[in-house]
């Protein structure tokens, strides 16, 4: 991978809402093909620093360079409410023109082809959370910014999505900048990593970030260690509504 | 044919309707109603304004409700005060302003009922044609930012991330609204518009599944109310603005049938 497939970089940018710095001293790169995964504790800034990615917020220092327009987002929480009645297919059109069957072939990678005409409203957490990465998949972005991406999906669910979010990245050869909180999946999956609390405590190639003194002193010895390479084993997979498939 | 005073007014209501419908939806869709009634408040002082300068009505309100928004924006940066809080003090402020104006303008007779509750029965030619003509701009501009307008409406957060500039569109969408306000004080009043872009909305809301389908029926019911309404008022000598909206209210209740039916047939 070469320099020159830089998606986006953030130069030592910082958020300031009064009376403290929200995150500070941010530099980052996402380049073509490439996963960049934000850990840290609640509140160390990682949904402040996407939001800075993606230029929802402006950095009150340092600044943000980006080399795309093909952009899609899958935010941490979206309220949609009854007043709007919005079905799944009229939600997947939201910022982009597409065909039925474009629909339904996104639909379909997520495993939830089936909520085509279901209301947004009537979906479960875990049934949302996989139109919202179907709707971003389907714009073929070139930086796909995801936060928090498998909260409210089962176990099993869970693994299908890490999944799929390897295959976009691979497939798309978009590059991908991921808030977790799945620690096997960033260290097994995701090719650079940066830890937060409130500035960068540490960053580079997972294998490295795990012998950090700052990552062992934020995450605790033992579940830094235990969980740093977690297999799982399935002789079955799952469709999503719980059948079986070999 | 518009020389008779009812299809002038059956001509300008329809006008009217067709673009409270789906201004009104997205007004409830960003539960801005309370905006909507603020800027119909402030109108009072466009009008005395108007009056006063012998401006045009329709343009001075627009300007007067326009000033307003903004204001509200820039309120809405300095101080931590809710929403609803800012609108209120903006609502009664710009109201007790106007009424306070208006008594120095004692030489002028103000038909002060018509202004709080329109009079749709006095409409002119040329009010016609300002509904209509400014109805089809208000549409078509309506029309060109819909997908950028409606992705905010879904969540602001996203369709700024996908380079939807939610924040133009929201300013646009502002002053389409005191458009429509401008447009129809005459007619509705300031007391009633608010009524005439929400309950039609609403009620469509309730029959309908998505939001193509809630905006063209909101219109419907805004073209119903308006026409029922008027022969009402002929029929019973009643006024008819009022009258407008005691049958877009009518057909609410209606709305709500299928809906509570539905629930039974699910149980």
């Amino acid at each position: 991978m070469s320099k020159d497939n830089l998606l986006v970089s953030l130069e030592n940018a910082g958020i300031y809402k009064s009376p403290k710095w929200l995150i500070r001293g941010v530099s980052l790169e996402v380049k073509n093909g490439q996963i960049v995964t934000l850990i840290g504790p609640n509140g160390s800034g990682k949904t402040t620093t996407a939001k800075m990615v993606l230029n929802i917020l402006e950095p009150d220092e340092g600044s943000l360079k980006r080399y795309t327009n093909k952009i899609a987002y899958v935010p941490q929480k979206i309220n949609i409410d009854w007043t709007m009645p919005l079905r799944v297919l009229d939600f997947m059109r939201l910022t982009n023109n597409l065909s039925n069957n474009e629909i339904i072939e996104s639909l379909n990678q997520t495993g939830v082809e089936k909520l085509f005409k279901e209301q947004i409203h009537g979906l479960s957490g875990g049934e949302f959370q996989r139109v919202l990465l179907a709707r971003a998949i389907a714009k073929k972005p070139e930086l796909l910014v995801l936060d928090e991406p498998v909260q409210g999906v089962d176990f099993n669910g869970e693994i299908d999505l890490y999944n799929i979010i390897k295959n976009i990245s691979a497939n798309l050869n978009c590059g991908i900048l991921l808030v977790s909180h799945d620690l096997h999946f960033v260290m097994s999956a995701t090719d650079h990593v940066v830890c937060l609390n409130g500035h960068i405590c540490c960053s580079g190639k997972p294998s490295s970030v795990i012998k950090d003194k700052a990552y062992i002193e934020l995450f605790g010895e033992h579940r830094s260690k235990t969980l740093t390479y977690y297999q799982h084993d399935h002789d079955h997979t799952h469709a999503s509504d719980g059948s079986v498939s070999s | 044919m518009l020389d008779d005073f009812f299809t002038r007014a059956l001509v300008a209501g329809i006008g009217i309707a067709i673009i409270t419908g789906p201004l009104g939806c997205l007004v409830i869709w960003r539960r801005l109603s309370y905006f909507g009634d603020t800027l119909a408040h402030s109108a009072l002082l466009g009008v005395t304004l108007a009056y006063a300068f012998s401006l045009n009505i329709a343009f001075s309100v627009f300007v007067i409700s326009a000033v307003i928004a903004l204001l509200l924006l820039n309120l809405q940066k300095r101080t931590r005060l809710a929403g609803d809080s800012l609108l209120g003090l903006l609502a009664h402020s710009t109201l007790a302003i106007g009424l306070v104006l208006m008594g120095f303008l004692s030489s002028i007779r103000f038909d002060i009922m018509g202004l709080l509750f329109g009079d749709i029965l006095a409409v002119t030619l040329q009010d016609i044609a300002l509904v209509w003509i400014g109805g089809f701009i208000i549409l078509g501009i309506l029309y060109f930012i819909w997908k950028s307008l409606f992705s905010a409406t879904v969540n602001y957060d996203l369709a700024s991330a996908e380079g939807m500039k939610p924040n133009i569109y929201n300013m646009i969408f502002t002053l389409l609204l005191a458009g429509v306000i401008a447009l129809s004080i005459k007619m509705i009043g300031t007391l009633l518009i608010t009524g005439l872009l929400i309950i039609p909305a609403a009620a469509s809301r309730n029959i309908t599944n998505n939001p193509t389908q809630m905006v063209f029926v909101a219109i419907l019911i805004g073209i119903l109310s308006v026409t029922i309404g008027l022969f009402t008022s002929l029929e019973l000598n009643t006024s008819s603005g009022p009258s407008i909206i005691v049958i877009a209210i009518i057909l609410f209740i209606i709305s709500l049938i299928p809906l509570e039916l539905r629930g039974k047939l699910q149980k």
